[in-house]
């Protein structure tokens, strides 16, 4: 059997006394496209930056290819790692936000060879061709030269998300991408990212479209109050079909 | 098709004078506009006043305008310039490069650093520029050697603090030290401005803390800070001034030598006072300059983004 791109071993995160995620284990095979539901409050955003230790889990482990993320294992010790040896651990998981977080003072192409050239050491020209190709990808090859504020919602999380594949990630994280869009540009995004799972991208994304969830994702996991309530495949996002009252009171709400 | 309404509008209740008609064609209305009589005429009385003070000023034969030409450009004067000039850039390159510092020792997680830059700020900010000044001139008294060493260790190099701490060194600390305690605030307050979701992009990226600030945090930063920084380097010039106490040759002092001789005082200050309009004017326009070009190239570039067909 292959490595699992991640496996999430009991992860805890709390704030305050609030246990915002408890005890989420998660694990996901090369090439699945994972959707995480849940109302919110659920943790669910808590847990996916878990993934990425842009929240440090207080406990448990996330394992990218089988590496701990933020620890090097000496035998039975988790030792934990420098800012930049986590950097370098980092580069392997991509993300998309909410709020597309593109940086506002560099213009789409720049945004995108940013990382490439100042972390992987890419020549500036073979980052400009590949950033070119990935932006002709999700149609936006004639905004290179826009910047963030000149781009609709849409084609920002777009570029957004040109930015996170030109790391060439095992992985996507999505924090809520259409969350902040307006409704007429969510399918755009939803298309861009249903390419990238037909063609094989391994992703855990946190959303509110059901109808992506069940259509583009291979399995959903449903959240509540930090614990996983029900996990199975996206084809049995129904409220007939689904085995848990929680899960299923939660779709007809939302359905 | 919307066909445009009737122009007649019935006013059942009409004008008070009772001259005007029940009913008004809007066609064939016309609009006055208010006529704003109080601000045209501030703006005269305004320009009055300009023009009262500068004939003023123009006629005064106590201002020696002859005097002010000769020594305007004077090696005097001159040279006092480019002292002025010269602590003025040294200090603010210092206030910058160690309010930066201060600023992010401020925002870091370790509290003995925060404390460090809480003490210097309160320190910095306290104490007055001029006794500041004087106290540094005078920092031979305070410590007569100085050591480059390890700290409660032996020592490799002693210097006498006398040969070290001449007035001009003396400046550059002061005002350079001073302004990074301000400086730090205005630094401070432009980081934290950013928003947490560009660092949060940046490490998803795996971008090193300090590849983030130099390069995502930092510019944009810049743009918040670059007004208050001008601000501030406008009223540190000024400020520099006071190094007539010290016996540094500057701008004013250079002034004040030569009206010691020749008793012109008035014509000399004007001297000064012309070379610090003609500073605070360059300043004010590198920071127009710089204010443009950090608001985005994208203006620039607009051009670029409009199709050829759509010219």
């Amino acid at each position: 059997m292959s490595v699992p791109v991640l496996e999430a071993w009991r992860v805890s995160k709390h704030f305050g006394a609030e246990k915002a995620v408890d005890q989420v284990s998660l694990t996901v095979e090369p090439g699945t496209a994972v959707c995480i539901l849940g109302p919110s409050g659920a943790g669910k955003s808590t847990f996916i930056r878990c993934l990425n230790f842009l929240e440090r889990p207080d406990d448990g482990y996330v394992f990218i290819d089988g590496d701990p993320l933020g620890y090097e294992r000496v035998g039975d010790t988790f030792n934990e790692v420098s800012g930049r040896k986590l950097s370098r651990q980092r580069q392997r998981v991509g993300m998309v936000f909410q709020q597309f977080n593109l940086f506002e003072h560099m213009s789409a192409l720049e945004n995108i060879i940013e990382a490439p050239c100042g972390v992987l050491g890419t020549p500036r020209k073979d980052a400009i061709e590949k950033g070119m190709s990935l932006l002709t990808r999700v149609g936006l090859a004639n905004k290179a030269d826009s910047y963030p504020r000149e781009l609709s919602g849409g084609q920002q999380q777009r570029v957004a998300i040109a930015r996170a594949l030109a790391m060439e990630p095992h992985l996507l994280l999505c924090d809520e991408p259409t969350s902040a869009l307006d409704p007429e540009m969510v399918h755009e995004v939803l298309a861009v990212l249903s390419n990238l799972v037909s063609e094989g991208m391994t992703m855990i994304a946190v959303t509110h479209e059901v109808g992506f969830a069940r259509e583009v994702a291979h399995r959903f996991v449903f959240m509540e109050r930090g614990v996983v309530i029900e996990e199975g495949p996206s084809s049995d996002l129904s409220t007939e079909r689904v085995k848990e009252e929680r899960t299923r009171s939660f779709l007809a709400k939302v359905l | 098709m919307m066909t445009a309404p009737s122009g007649d509008k019935p006013f059942p209740s009409s004008s008070p004078d009772g001259a005007s008609s029940a009913t008004v064609n809007l066609d064939k209305t016309s609009r006055r506009m208010r006529r704003h009589v109080g601000s045209n005429i501030a703006g005269l009385v305004a320009v009055a006043i300009l023009l009262f003070v500068v004939q003023g000023l123009a006629r005064n034969s106590a201002l020696q305008w002859s005097v002010v030409g000769q020594y305007l450009f004077s090696a005097t004067v001159m040279q006092g310039l480019m002292r002025t000039l010269t602590i003025t850039a040294v200090a603010i390159a210092i206030a910058v490069v160690l309010g930066t510092l201060l600023a992010n020792m401020r925002l870091s997680k370790n509290r003995v650093l925060r404390a460090v830059n809480a003490v210097y700020v309160w320190f910095f900010r306290s104490i007055p520029l001029l006794v500041l000044l004087i106290l540094a001139y005078n920092f031979s008294l305070l410590y007569s050697n100085l050591s480059i060493g390890i700290p409660f260790g032996p020592s490799f190099v002693t210097f006498m603090t006398r040969d070290f701490t001449t007035a001009m060194t003396a400046a550059f600390l002061t005002f350079g030290l001073q302004q990074a305690a301000y400086t730090s605030e205005v630094i401070r307050a432009a980081i934290m401005s950013v928003p947490k979701g560009q660092t949060e992009a940046a490490e998803a990226l795996g971008m090193t803390q300090w590849r983030i600030m130099k390069r995502v945090v930092l510019p944009q930063a810049a743009r918040m800070a670059i007004p208050p920084i001008a601000n501030e380097t406008i009223n540190l010039c000024k400020s520099t001034s006071l190094v007539a106490f010290i016996s540094v040759p500057d701008l004013l002092y250079s002034v004040q030598e030569i009206y010691s001789r020749t008793f012109q005082v008035v014509p000399l200050l004007v001297v000064a006072t012309i070379w610090y309009t003609v500073i605070v004017s360059v300043l004010t326009l590198i920071q127009w300059w710089l204010e443009k070009v950090m608001q985005g190239p994208s203006r620039g570039n607009r051009s670029a983004l409009i199709p050829a067909e759509a010219l």
